[in-house]
């Protein structure tokens, strides 16, 4: 058993975050890395890529929204319960290099994908600027370790309740208007990394997204979660997650995500139903 | 007990062995054959003409002792026919259901020349079945510990084998399973109603009775590599991680939903149980109109998982004709009872789907059989101005896999050939990399459990020579 050893809920319970004892993971999980989780015998097999590990305590963080019967189920397990199966590190890790200046997008929980990446991107030597964007304040995660590890930061919310009152793509027009960016990395949900990359390919600027299909072994043994990027299909558990945000194919993705609709709906009805 | 000669005088035909009606088990994944009786075993195994150069034994990839064995049983002595059993297949239970018999000693048998040839694959089940009903569940004795390690990586038939045959010569040995349960096709792959998991727990069990640790999750290549193997201490690495890689169509339309590889569709249905969803918590599309490509015995599995959750029609699209279907016969038979149809020299096109993105069906085109190919089978030629369209909201592409570079492109020095298959000395199962050895699918591609586990034995022969002598 992969055990639990904090947990903390955020965005009024709708986002929550454990620290998971894997240390064999902590020692190698490089930023951009995912595992899978599967909470019990009967449980599906979920990706999510790491906010942080400690290889010293050899523990692993993910951050996740609540949004179905696997992720209320995550939700219910407390500090001393665990995961049956975590797998990991998986996928390939992000490319950091020192380039110059670098904008970091991150939207939703995309933010807990985006830290670690910030981070080294930070530490490298470039210089980052952040923008996090949600759609009031509540919602909003992160903020202060984003801030720590950025030279500028910025937030947008679409109702205005916090910073700047707009999207993610308004603040970083503006960025790209009136300096010389040599790289966007934009983690968040689909639309949303859809929409920045239409803004930078306009600019030229190179533009990583991270990608988070529907999973199975996360191998490359299924293809379940293949993408297409460029006109090719690739398989985001090996081949990505990450991949150059304008030869992705968000259509495709933002359907593909919708696969099992129906069958979701059931699973989770069942699960409130026997939870009160 | 019958004898041979009274044989002679009045043959005994071959012994069916009873099994589920196919109305029945056409939507219940219970085990299709229920097995053989004493009975039943006895008055099959007396067909055996217990011959001098018996050319069943040579059919048989591991070259189990048959007439043998098959003596065994006619004597009842079925611990002694287990046993023999042993001394060439670690997983009689497994082989008896799964290998194509009709292609190995069977296709050989003499009686087959005549008439049936007997029935040796239901033999074979019958002894691991009584035994695991009946047995001791005794461990055969085990040499004194060595102190060499050896790193298993993959857990289906072939490293399952190497693990087992390493044990009991004295060796510490590790299983890495990059998956969270063992047996690889075994579990991942065959459905219950083929091969019963709980038949392949319990072999796993055994070897972790005899001292075999199994360690799952691990993905070697990611999550540690052959390098960090070698580095924790380990002495040999023996690689057993079969083909998984999904071949597609590569049509347009493919990414539609409603289209996923057999491998994905079985591992949702055999490894994560979603055939009983929602009491577990992964999904599986359910079709009405399922459509398989390909004819293999993924194909047929695929198939018959797809009528048991419910379909109202299963149609297996293939390009070639009956004769070249590569399943074993069992299956094709089984298949065919159950309601499955098939479009035989028939190519899929192109996929239809709404605007939702939601498979609605698929053009294909008649082929018919022009001169043979490469593969010395008549190649498939589109006919021109044939295409129809076929209605389906669920297809299964089971067209064959491929290698999976996960592990390989992580340890440079293996070399491969230019599919990606791991090159091996084919005496040894040796590969380019100093104390590492392979076998099974990611060497030959994918093949069969037999022969998965026949290069397990070779390799852990090898193993054993190199741990004890130093080559
Ligand atoms: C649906 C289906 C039906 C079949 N039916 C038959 C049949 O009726 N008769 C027959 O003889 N053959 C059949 N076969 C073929 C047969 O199952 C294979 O030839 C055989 O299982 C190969 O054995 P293997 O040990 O080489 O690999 P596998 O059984 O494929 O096992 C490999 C294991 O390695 C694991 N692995 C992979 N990569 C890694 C990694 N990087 N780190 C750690 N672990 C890893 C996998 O998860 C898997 O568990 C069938 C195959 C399929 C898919
Ligand atoms: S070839 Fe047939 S009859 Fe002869 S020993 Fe083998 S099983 Fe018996
Ligand atoms: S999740 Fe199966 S191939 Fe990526």
């Amino acid at each position: 058993m992969f055990k639990i050893v904090r947990r903390e809920e955020m965005a009024g319970g709708t986002v929550i975050l454990n620290e998971i004892e894997a240390p064999k993971i902590a020692g190698r999980e490089k930023p951009g890395q995912f595992v899978l989780l599967k909470a019990n015998e009967d449980g599906e097999r979920v990706p999510l890529t790491m906010a942080e590990t400690d290889p010293e305590k050899g523990t692993i963080t993910i951050i996740y929204m609540v949004v179905g019967r696997t992720t209320a189920l995550f939700k219910s397990l407390q500090v001393g319960d665990g995961f049956q199966d975590v797998i990991g590190p998986l996928g390939k890790a992000t490319h950091i290099e020192k380039i110059g200046k670098v904008v970091c997008v991150g939207g939703g929980t995309g933010t807990a994908v985006l830290h670690p990446i910030t981070r080294a991107m930070k530490e490298i030597g470039n210089h980052v600027i952040t923008i996090l964007g949600a759609r009031n304040k509540d919602l909003l995660i992160l903020e202060d370790l984003m801030r720590k590890v950025s030279d500028d930061f910025y937030i947008t919310t679409d109702d205005g309740s916090y910073g700047r009152h707009g999207l993610v793509t308004d603040q970083l027009k503006d960025i790209l208007d009136r300096e010389d960016i040599k790289q966007v990395v934009a983690i968040g949900p689909v639309p949303m990394m859809k929409f920045v990359s239409l803004l930078t390919k306009k600019y030229n600027v190179p533009t990583l997204v991270s990608l988070n299909p529907i999973m199975v072994d996360g191998t490359g043994m299924c293809g379940c979660c293949r993408v297409t990027v460029g006109d090719k299909t690739r398989f985001a558990c090996v081949d990505g997650p990450e991949f150059d945000g304008h030869q992705v194919d968000y259509d495709e993705l933002m359907m593909r995500l919708q696969s099992y609709r129906e069958e979701e709906k059931v699973s989770y009805d069942k699960h409130c139903r026997m939870n009160g | 007990m019958t004898t041979t000669k009274k044989n002679r005088k009045k043959p005994v035909p071959r012994q069916p062995m009873p099994e589920q009606k196919p109305e029945i088990r056409r939507r219940n994944f219970k085990e299709v054959p229920e097995g053989y009786t004493v009975e039943l075993a006895q008055a099959e195994a007396s067909r055996c003409l217990q011959c001098r150069k018996p050319g069943c034994v040579a059919g048989c990839p591991v070259g189990i002792d048959i007439p043998g064995f098959i003596n065994l049983v006619t004597e009842g002595d079925f611990t002694g026919a287990i046993r023999n059993l042993w001394g060439k297949n670690a997983f009689p239970a497994v082989c008896g259901r799964v290998c194509p018999q009709e292609i190995q000693c069977e296709g050989k048998c003499i009686v087959g020349k005549k008439g049936d040839p007997v029935a040796i694959g239901n033999l074979e089940r019958f002894c691991a079945d009584y035994e695991r009903e009946f047995g001791s569940g005794e461990l055969p004795p085990t040499s004194s510990t060595t102190g060499k390690k050896v790193a298993v990586v993959g857990s289906g038939p072939s490293g399952l084998t190497v693990a087992g045959d390493l044990i009991v010569k004295g060796h510490d040995v590790t299983v890495f399973e990059a998956f969270h349960k063992p047996g690889g096709v075994l579990v991942y792959g065959i459905p219950e109603f083929r091969l019963p998991k709980s038949i392949v727990a319990q072999e796993v069990h055994f070897l972790e009775r005899l001292g075999v640790k199994v360690e799952c999750n691990a993905v070697v290549g990611r999550s540690v590599s052959v390098d960090d193997l070698f580095e924790e201490g380990y002495d040999a690495v023996y690689i057993g991680v079969g083909a998984g890689l999904p071949r597609f169509m590569n049509l347009p339309g493919e990414n539609q939903i409603g289209i996923l590889s057999a491998n994905e569709y079985l591992t949702r249905a055999n490894l994560m149980k979603a055939y009983k969803f929602p009491a577990v918590d992964t999904p599986i599309p359910i079709g009405k109109n399922v459509v398989v490509l390909g004819a293999g015995n993924v194909a047929m599995d695929s198939a018959r998982t797809a009528m048991r959750l419910g379909a109202d029609r299963v149609r297996i699209v293939y390009r070639r004709s009956r004769e070249e279907m590569p399943a074993r016969t069992a299956e094709i038979h089984h298949a065919a009872e159950e309601g499955i149809e098939f479009e035989l020299l028939t190519n899929p096109v192109k996929y239809i789907g709404n605007d939702k993105g939601r498979l609605t069906g698929m053009v294909c085109l008649r082929m018919e059989l022009g001169e043979p190919d490469d593969s010395g089978r008549r190649r498939p030629i589109p006919i021109e101005g044939s295409e129809f369209e076929i209605e389906a909201d669920l297809c299964i592409v089971a067209v064959g896999s491929g290698a999976n570079p996960l592990l390989t492109e992580s340890t440079a020095d293996i070399k491969l050939n230019r599919w990606g298959y791991i090159i091996t000395d084919p005496k040894t199962g040796k590969t380019s990399k100093k104390g590492v050895w392979a076998g099974g699918d990611i060497v030959t591609g994918a093949a069969t459990v037999i022969l998965a586990m026949g290069a397990g034995r070779m390799a852990a022969n090898s193993i054993h020579d190199y741990l004890t002598w130093g080559w």
